[in-house]
């Protein structure tokens, strides 16, 4: 925490949480924000920054990153993966528990949080897993876990195939006000799926998993939050049905939120031809239709939020035949910039939208500090330069892992200044 | 020649080829055909050359057909078996490819289980690349035979209409004909238990149909017969092999409705009584054995073109002398 105080003059302040988009200073002290408005003089002793064309902005959240630690360290650690979040704008990112051993305790969250204390980048916050070891058998112990620090609670990497299991997490999880998110997939429809069924996956040869075996999923779960009256969160949606039942459930005042990754919202399964590993991920990379509802969504709401599904892998691991490379890629340090370009630059969203379904919505769905302006509240704070152009270039990475399938891709739009509770993680 | 007519450096299927290009092998291959025929089959066309044939499936006919091709040119050969290990093939293959290369080879023939194999090394060696069927992707020689053997058996393959029958999921043997067959001018449907049809084929530019007789009343010249993978029935995708026969089978009852003869075609190796009857496999419309005599000379071309033979020159080069591959 930093003890000097640090002004933003001249730049445009976008503070989804109160509707503000405005030309103003902002002024951080003491780890919070101390004032928001034009003219604020600076204080003795104050850092003074001219962000003019520049955006000042709630830091950007992140609810879902898998960061290896503990059990695959060579791919991403905390540390590494706290850095690449501040690199990309993220003053909070929550990591899911499929590590190795599987986070699924108090003592293993509580691991997380001081690994997150000392690696001084973007605040990680640990998700807590559903089950013992992520089997689907035995709940975990949610109270414990909340205690220790985690946020929500998550099988993620595997879904929750038992609804027996799904309902009594849903119910257990109301105690402590967490909620339960789902990677929302069935497995028997899905086994041995390697990428979106339909025409693409026909011509390559490769096993399709059909948008079926997410939506059934994410028609259960909403099912389940309705009988229940928990909050089921739905991990990374791809499918256009999918769209469709989550407002429906919204209608109904279903207590659901969901959230949508950049790459569905920019790639359809074209991406795999050429058997690409890059293009490999779970959920699959669906067609252009799925993008478009999946957009549509995230602009009236449906879908609460963007989330990376930061994935790291080595490279050797995508290094292979379609079928053995694992799925996921990395993107913290693009989600961003790719959000930006495809939407934003492309008049599809405008900024403040953007800014909104990456800081203050997720912010609200997992209950955490950060994601707004307001006097008082935590300083976590981002300096975007919209207009700044930059080449992905993954070797330069923050992250261990460079496992990007927009390496290469020109992107407009980047954050400049990163403040973490008043202290500054990121310059560029 | 034109530039199109080349081949390229590898071959690892038939989608992305010109029909320039596959005229160009099947021609190509005609003047191999009589190498086959000969007393003493040999010519030096790629004499010094060395081939890896490297099957990391289990295959006893397009092994050995490869293996005669390329010994009928005289080129020098390795066969290596590697069969699917613990260890990621992914690695492995990576390994493979690269302790290869310092070999100094010339060429690969790859079979894998993997979908793009054959495409993931062709990308990482220098040598030239010849599918011999990944996974459920392409068998480009397959087709090409095929080919070969229609156009033998009809004199022309434009407008022929052509059925492939079975299981179309799980089958290279049916994409690559379905392109090669498009390519050229036939008009191509797919018939099968819909357990079996992949998603969106219909977009292919293919009719489909869910019974074989709907086929033979569309007017079918030819039906190729697709081989029922047994482990098909295991996983559920069919109650069992007899209702498969009695619902889905090629037999003497179902071609009868048919007022011309059908060809009939079969990749081998065949489950009698199952996707097909014997008096079928073993009848006058049959081609099945043509099939694989053709399959012998189409790889010859293939591996001839790739090697930078000159298609004017293929005659000359069986001929006994000098080869025309190295130019």
């Amino acid at each position: 925490m930093s003890d000097a105080a640090i002004l933003l003059q001249g730049g445009r302040v976008i503070d989804p949480s109160r509707d503000l988009d405005e030309a103003a200073d902002v002024l951080i002290q003491d780890g919070k924000i101390a004032a928001v408005g034009r003219g604020v003089s600076a204080p003795p002793g104050a850092t003074v920054r001219n962000v003019t064309g520049k955006v000042v902005a709630p830091g950007l959240v992140d609810l879902h990153v898998h960061l290896r630690e503990p059990g695959n360290e060579d791919e991403e650690t905390v540390a590494s993966g706290a850095r690449a979040a501040a690199a990309g704008g993220f003053t909070a990112i929550c990591a899911m528990p499929n590590t190795d051993p599987v986070t699924d305790n108090q003592a293993a969250v509580g691991f997380i949080v001081r690994q997150s204390g000392r690696a001084g980048g973007a605040r990680v916050h640990p998700i807590g897993a559903i089950s013992i070891g992520q089997k689907g058998e035995r709940l975990a112990e949610f109270g414990e876990m909340a205690s220790a620090g985690a946020v929500a609670v998550s099988d993620d990497g595997k879904p929750v195939v038992s609804s027996h299991l799904m309902r009594t997490a849903l119910e257990y999880a109301r105690t402590f006000g967490i909620p339960v998110a789902d990677h929302c997939e069935d497995p028997a429809l899905a086994a041995g799926g390697v990428m979106h069924e339909g025409l693409v996956s026909t011509r390559l040869g490769l096993k399709g998993i059909p948008s079926a075996a997410e939506e059934i999923m994410v028609a259960r779960n909403v099912l389940l939050a309705e009988l229940t009256s928990g909050h089921v969160h739905l991990c990374h949606m791809s499918a256009r049905g999918s769209v469709a039942i989550i407002r429906d459930a919204k209608e109904r005042g279903i207590k659901v939120t969901a959230e949508v990754t950049p790459h569905h919202l920019t790639l359809t399964d074209y991406a795999c031809e050429e058997y690409d590993t890059h293009a490999k991920m779970n959920p699959p990379l669906r067609e252009a239709a799925d993008v478009a509802a999946l957009r549509g969504g995230l602009k009236d709401g449906v879908i609460d939020c963007i989330a990376s599904d930061h994935a790291p892998h080595a490279y050797d691991e995508k290094e292979a035949a379609f079928d053995d490379a694992p799925f996921g890629i990395v993107g913290l340090e693009t989600a961003f910039a790719v959000a930006h370009t495809e939407l934003v630059s492309a008049g599809v969203f405008t900024l403040p939208d953007l800014i909104k379904r990456m800081s203050t919505a997720p912010a609200r769905v997992f209950h955490l500090p950060g994601g707004t302006l307001a006097p008082n509240a935590v300083a976590d704070v981002v300096v975007l330069d919209p207009s700044a152009k930059w080449t992905v270039d993954p070797g330069a990475f923050h992250s261990k892992s460079h496992n990007s399938p927009f390496a290469g891709r020109a992107l407009t739009g980047r954050a400049i200044l990163t403040i973490v509770a008043g202290a500054i993680v990121h310059e560029l | 020649m034109s530039a199109s007519s080349t081949l390229g450096k590898d071959l690892t299927g038939l989608e992305h080829m010109t029909p320039e290009q596959i005229r160009l092998i099947l021609d190509t291959a005609e003047p191999f055909k009589e190498v086959s025929e000969r007393p003493i089959k040999k010519v030096p066309a790629l004499r010094g050359k060395t081939i890896v044939n490297l099957f990391f499936e289990a295959s006893t006919r397009t092994r050995i057909s490869f293996e005669f091709a390329e010994k009928r040119l005289s080129a020098d050969t390795v066969n290596v078996a590697a069969t699917g290990s613990s260890v990621s093939k992914g690695e492995t293959l990576v390994d493979t490819a690269k302790n290869l290369e310092a070999m100094r080879i010339d060429m690969v023939v790859i079979r894998h289980g993997s979908s793009g194999a054959a495409e993931f090394l062709g990308k990482r060696i220098a040598s030239n690349v010849i599918n011999a069927g990944d996974g459920k992707h392409e068998h480009p020689t397959q087709a090409l035979l095929d080919l070969l053997t229609i156009r033998d058996k009809h004199g022309k393959i434009e407008g022929l209409k052509v059925c492939l029958v079975g299981d179309v999921l799980h089958s290279r043997v049916a994409r690559s004909n379905l392109w090669g067959l498009t390519k050229l001018g036939a008009d191509v449907a797919v018939c099968g238990p819909w357990t079996l049809m992949p998603r969106g084929i219909e977009e292919l530019g293919v009719t489909v149909f869910g019974r074989v007789e709907e086929a033979i009343e569309w007017g079918a010249d030819v039906l190729n017969v697709l081989r029922l993978q047994l482990e098909r029935m295991e996983k559920g995708f069919i109650p069992s092999l007899r209702e498969y026969y009695r619902v889905f089978g090629v037999t003497p009852e179902r071609l009868e409705r048919s007022p011309k003869p059908i060809t009939i075609m079969h990749p081998g190796p065949m489950n009698r009584g199952v996707e097909i009857d014997s008096r079928v496999a073993d009848g006058a419309h049959s081609v099945i054995l043509d099939q694989v005599t053709n399959g012998v000379a189409v790889r010859m071309a293939v591996l001839y073109l790739l090697a930078g033979g000159r298609a004017e020159l293929a005659d000359a080069a069986k001929r006994a002398g000098g080869g025309g591959a190295s130019e």
